[in-house]
């Protein structure tokens, strides 16, 4: 009987590790909460009747005759309309001082959506980034991260984002925050105007890193609540899930699994895809929009962490400096929206996909210019034209303080082909080229 | 039965739980674990004493120590009858269009097949007729296919038919015949049978070696490097290549009677994408819908980790059952690596030793045991039936010295490398001219099939093509070192007849209605024309002129490329080829 295991207390931890307890106890379920010496916990190993518990926000100061207490249920969370415009740490508390919310009590890492429910993804979201609308738009029911190097403002850009998207609820997971980002996230949001919509689930780094791992539950069981029942369009802000995977890799470590690559646990791969995949567009108009950050070891795509993220979302975005403009600009090569043809041409001007390709084509031409160049080889003509095309291209389209509309965006390609190529050397589509070309 | 084997829960890690057993269990049997009012459904898959190690194919949140466990006494078995086509799927076969609400809800099972719905049956075999097990009792038009309703592949020995039901409509579960067995017992025999996932249907004649071509529509598969009918390939590949692009171009083109799609632990808005696209298209060969030939497996990477190794063992026997009716089946399956990944975590919560990258060891052995199940075979009846398996790998960081991709090439036959390079350039699809290889191009029965039904010497001229290439990758790296003005203007020309070949042939636009789709006659027509080209000789005065030509040229044939095969816009190009060619002809 559940109710049982609820009143017990018991009182002698069997072993302590820096992210969990083990004791004896009977009764016990699966993913069930406990509270150990005051400390919320969860079962994750139980075996014969020694239950394993990992301990939110550590171990430190916990005795080996600490008092245990089991809740009976997974963690939750109370939804409702009074959720907007609130801020809460990883358990669902405000810590903005208001008062707790009323409301139906959910249990977080729900179900998945049966995948024959959803709905294909077909709505733009305008971010007026070119590196981002022009060259990888992003659609809502989309999950894409960041990239990005810890010294880039990838929370900057993330804010920027959110707050030009035009959807319902904004909902911010923070994992590992510096108090100074959180307060800016904050301070943006009050600045637009747009508290009401945003709502936020905030772990700084003045917190255990172990209580990270409620946060993405934490945010998108309020952004199912919001999706599903009241058939919003949601966009969920992840930040910054590098160090979520790293409060993963504790726990694993604690509980003596084997690590495989870079001292990742083994399920990496589908602890992640739990959380991205519940990014939906759902039948009833609803959806759930996921932009992450994934915060690289100086640009190592191949780290385990950058890796699987980039095999379960769909695209990325990458950050990078670029020392010919100046500029912050989103990296036309390494970055990807795989569901950016579900609009280009449909939702957007005709042209769209082809001058994007070469767009990007040409600029590529000026890095291998550029290689040339560096090893001290004599530049061709076409050489040159293409090196002021690429500085021209970073500054007016790559680059992330870019805010013009779509139209715009392939207007202003047009103008850079017409200015510095023929229309041979774009090798666009003729029928293109007839209609849209602005050279000679 | 009373004499079920029974157990409790003693033990719970995700989603390994040990059970205590009071009977004898056997290796992959299933189980049952009662959570309140649902069952979850588990599988053995370690036996330690009496203590099953099961893995559960649910969540199992609010489990506890002393729940019951009821074990079934057989395998992890599908249903196998008409109705398999255009259905939805997941890794256990249930059926996803059928359950409700928009969230899956654990231990909801439902029936992979339409009990109610009439089949038009024809009987083939008669009574009197002696028969063994998969040979042809009668069939029932599923969509434009025939599929026949076969003997079931358990049945040991010979029958005789007794009596079989005359042409008329049927639902699956009706008696069609009654067979007397070699100890004069009769037995019942309906459309529908069941099959064990794990084990190869075997029953046919012989497996002998392919020998013939499965057309793609993508010229770097079908022309560079081919995968014959019953073949194996892989598609390797970093994130952001082009692998799912190329394999759906692959499913929506391919040449085959049946498609299976297994989306293993893959993204759920890739599988909406088949489901929204796929009722829309043609197939090309047949003129009908492509979703009445296709089957989908859906396991994507939020559902059940456990169920995503039952989800290609279900695809693969789904494609056997159709190829012991002589048909063609291809099965695509994305991604391998995934699956793998779903054995490291067992293994890992088993706390077996590892071996590298922490993979059990034995996955090099599951992984060629699975690739030998394709293969083109002859039926008992003489007839030819067939499975091609494609699969797809993702390399942990798109490095290809990691277990999984090493355990794949030494089985599969056909390697596309897909390559982060080409990717970055655009350059799709991003399968590398030069690394990849297709085995199926030394096979002499291969060769004579392109000889006769492409072009007597054919893969002697797709050597030359891949010779230009590979040369025309050294010109570059020489003009790389060397700069533009150091290497003599052969070079240059040498590496724009490669860009030639890149840009025009092996570059195809997957979202150009036209473009997407090449025969294997256009195929060759642009092969020759291209390579002509490359065999003459030209003179430029510097190498600028020489990239502009070339680049002009590649422009006019791009746009041929994009416009309907021998169509007036197609021949006017062709003229400004042909016409650019004399200009600088000598």
């Amino acid at each position: 009987m559940a109710n049982k295991a609820y009143q017990k207390v018991y009182t002698s931890l069997e072993a302590i590790t820096k992210a969990t307890v083990s004791l004896k106890a009977q009764g016990v379920s699966n993913d069930e909460l406990a509270v150990v010496a005051g400390r919320l916990a969860q079962v994750v190993r139980t075996k014969g009747d020694l239950v394993t518990l990992q301990v939110f926000s550590g171990t430190e100061g916990i005795p080996s005759n600490a008092e245990v207490v089991f809740l009976g249920n997974p963690p939750v969370l109370k939804v409702g309309e009074q959720l907007s415009g609130r801020f809460f740490n990883a358990y669902g508390h405000p810590i903005d001082g208001g008062p707790e919310v009323e409301g139906e009590e959910r249990v977080i890492g729900g179900p998945s959506v049966n995948p024959y429910k959803r709905r294909q993804p077909s709505e733009l979201i305008p971010t007026g980034i070119a590196g981002i609308d022009l060259n990888n738009t992003i659609v809502s029911g989309q999950k894409i991260p960041f990239f990005a190097d810890p010294d880039q403002p990838y929370n900057q850009v993330m804010a920027d984002v959110a707050l030009r998207a035009d959807v319902d609820k904004i909902i911010l997971g923070g994992m590992g925050l510096s108090n100074d980002d959180y307060l800016f996230f904050k301070h943006s949001f009050e600045a637009a105007g747009a508290l009401d919509k945003i709502i936020s689930f905030v772990n700084t780094t003045e917190e255990p890193p172990v209580e990270r791992l409620l946060i993405p539950d934490m945010a998108l069981t309020a952004a199912e609540y919001f999706a599903v029942d009241k058939n919003e369009k949601v966009l969920v802000l992840l930040t910054d899930m590098t160090l979520y995977a790293d409060a993963l890799s504790i726990v694993s470590n604690r509980m003596d699994q084997i690590p495989s690559k870079d001292s990742m646990p083994g399920s990496l791969y589908s602890d992640l895809a739990k959380i991205y995949e519940k990014a939906v567009q759902l039948p009833d108009g609803g959806s759930i929009t996921i932009i992450a950050v994934t915060t690289l070891n100086d640009g190592d795509i191949t780290h385990a962490i950058p890796d699987n993220t980039g095999y379960i979302t769909e695209g990325q975005l990458f950050l990078r400096a670029d020392t010919d403009s100046g500029k912050v600009i989103i990296d036309p090569f390494r970055s990807l929206s795989r569901l950016k043809q579900l609009v280009q041409g449909k939702k957007t001007r005709d042209d769209h996909s082809q001058v994007m390709n070469a767009g990007v084509r040409l600029y590529a031409d000026a890095q291998n210019a550029k290689t040339k160049l560096e090893n001290g080889f004599d530049l061709s003509d076409y050489d040159h034209r293409a090196l002021s095309y690429a500085k021209e291209y970073a500054t007016r389209l790559l680059s992330i303080d870019v805010n013009i509309n779509i139209n715009e965006m392939l207007d202003t390609a047009w103008d850079l082909f017409g200015k510095y190529f023929t229309k041979a050397e774009t090798g666009i589509k003729q029928n293109l080229i007839d209609k849209y070309w602005k050279g000679n | 039965m009373n004499s079920k084997t029974t157990g409790t829960v003693i033990g719970i890690v995700s989603n390994l739980v040990t059970v205590l057993a009071d009977g004898p269990v056997a290796e992959n049997e299933l189980c049952y674990i009662q959570l309140g009012d649902t069952r979850l459904l588990a599988e053995v898959i370690k036996v330690n004493g009496r203590n099953a190690l099961v893995q559960v194919f649910e969540s199992t949140r609010g489990l506890k120590n002393g729940d019951k466990v009821e074990f079934e006494g057989r395998m992890l078995e599908i249903t196998l009858g008409p109705g398999l086509l255009s259905s939805v799927y997941d890794g256990l076969q249930n059926d996803l269009t059928t359950m409700e609400g928009v969230f899956l809800k654990r231990g909801e099972y439902t029936d992979p097949l339409n009990r109610e719905k009439l089949w038009e049956f024809t009987p083939i075999a008669k009574p009197g007729d002696k028969v063994i097990a998969a040979d042809w009792l009668g069939e029932v038009k599923e969509g434009w296919l025939p599929h026949k309703i076969m003997v079931p592949f358990s049945f040991k020995g010979g029958y005789t038919v007794k009596s079989i039901v005359p042409a008329g409509q049927y639902n699956v579960d009706h008696e069609i015949a009654v067979l007397t067995n070699e100890d004069g017992e009769d037995v019942s025999v309906t459309m529908t049978q069941r099959w064990p996932v794990k084990v190869a249907i075997k029953n046919y004649r012989e497996k002998p070696r392919p020998d013939k071509i499965m057309e793609t529509g993508v010229r770097v598969i079908d022309s560079f490097n081919p995968i014959a009918e019953g073949g194996t390939g892989f598609i390797p590949g970093p994130f952001g290549c082009g692998k799912t692009v190329l394999q759906h171009a692959i499913a929506k083109q391919g040449e085959a009677d049946v498609i299976v799609m297994a989306a293993c632990g893959e993204r759920a808005n890739e599988v909406v994408e088949i489901f929204t696209e796929f009722p829309e298209l043609i197939d090309p060969h047949t003129g009908r819908h492509l979703m009445e030939r296709t089957t989908i497996i859906c396991n994507t990477s939020n559902m059940p980790v456990a169920a995503r190794e039952a989800s290609v063992y279900t695809a693969m026997t789904i494609c056997e059952y159709y190829r012991a009716m002589g048909l063609h089946c291809l099965l695509l399956a994305d991604s391998t690596s995934r699956w793998a990944q779903a054995l490291r975590e067992m293994s890992n919560r088993m706390e077996e030793l590892p071996g590298a990258d922490a993979f059990p060891v034995d996955l090099s052995a599951i992984i060629s045991n699975f690739y030998a199940r394709a293969g083109m075979v002859i039926l008992n009846n003489g007839k030819r039936g067939a499975v091609t398996f494609i699969g797809t790998v993702s390399p942990a960081g798109g490095n290809l010295k990691e277990p999984v991709t090493e355990s794949t090439k030494k089985t599969a036959r056909c390697f596309y490398a897909l390559e982060q390079n080409r990717a970055d350039q655009k350059r799709y699809p991003a399968v590398n001219p030069i690394d990849s290889y297709s085995k199926y191009l030394e096979y002499p029965e291969i060769i004579s099939f392109l000889d006769e039904h492409v072009q007597k010497g054919w893969v002697g001229r797709i050597q030359d093509a891949k010779n230009i290439v590979r040369k025309g990758r050294e010109a570059n790296e020489q003009i790389n070192i060397l700069g533009d003005d150091g290497v003599p203007i052969s070079y240059h020309e040498t590496f724009w007849k490669s860009e030639l070949i890149d840009f025009c042939f092996l570059q195809q636009d997957a979202f150009d209605a036209i473009d997407s789709l090449s025969p294997i006659s256009r195929q060759k027509f642009m092969l020759d024309l291209i390579l002509d080209v490359c065999n003459h000789e030209f003179s430029f005065a510097d190498y600028e002129e020489c990239r502009n030509y070339f680049k002009n040229m590649i422009n006019i044939i791009r746009q041929m490329n994009y416009s309907e095969f021998e169509s007036e816009q197609f021949n006017s190009y062709l003229a400004d080829l042909k016409k650019l060619v004399e200009e600088n002809g000598k």
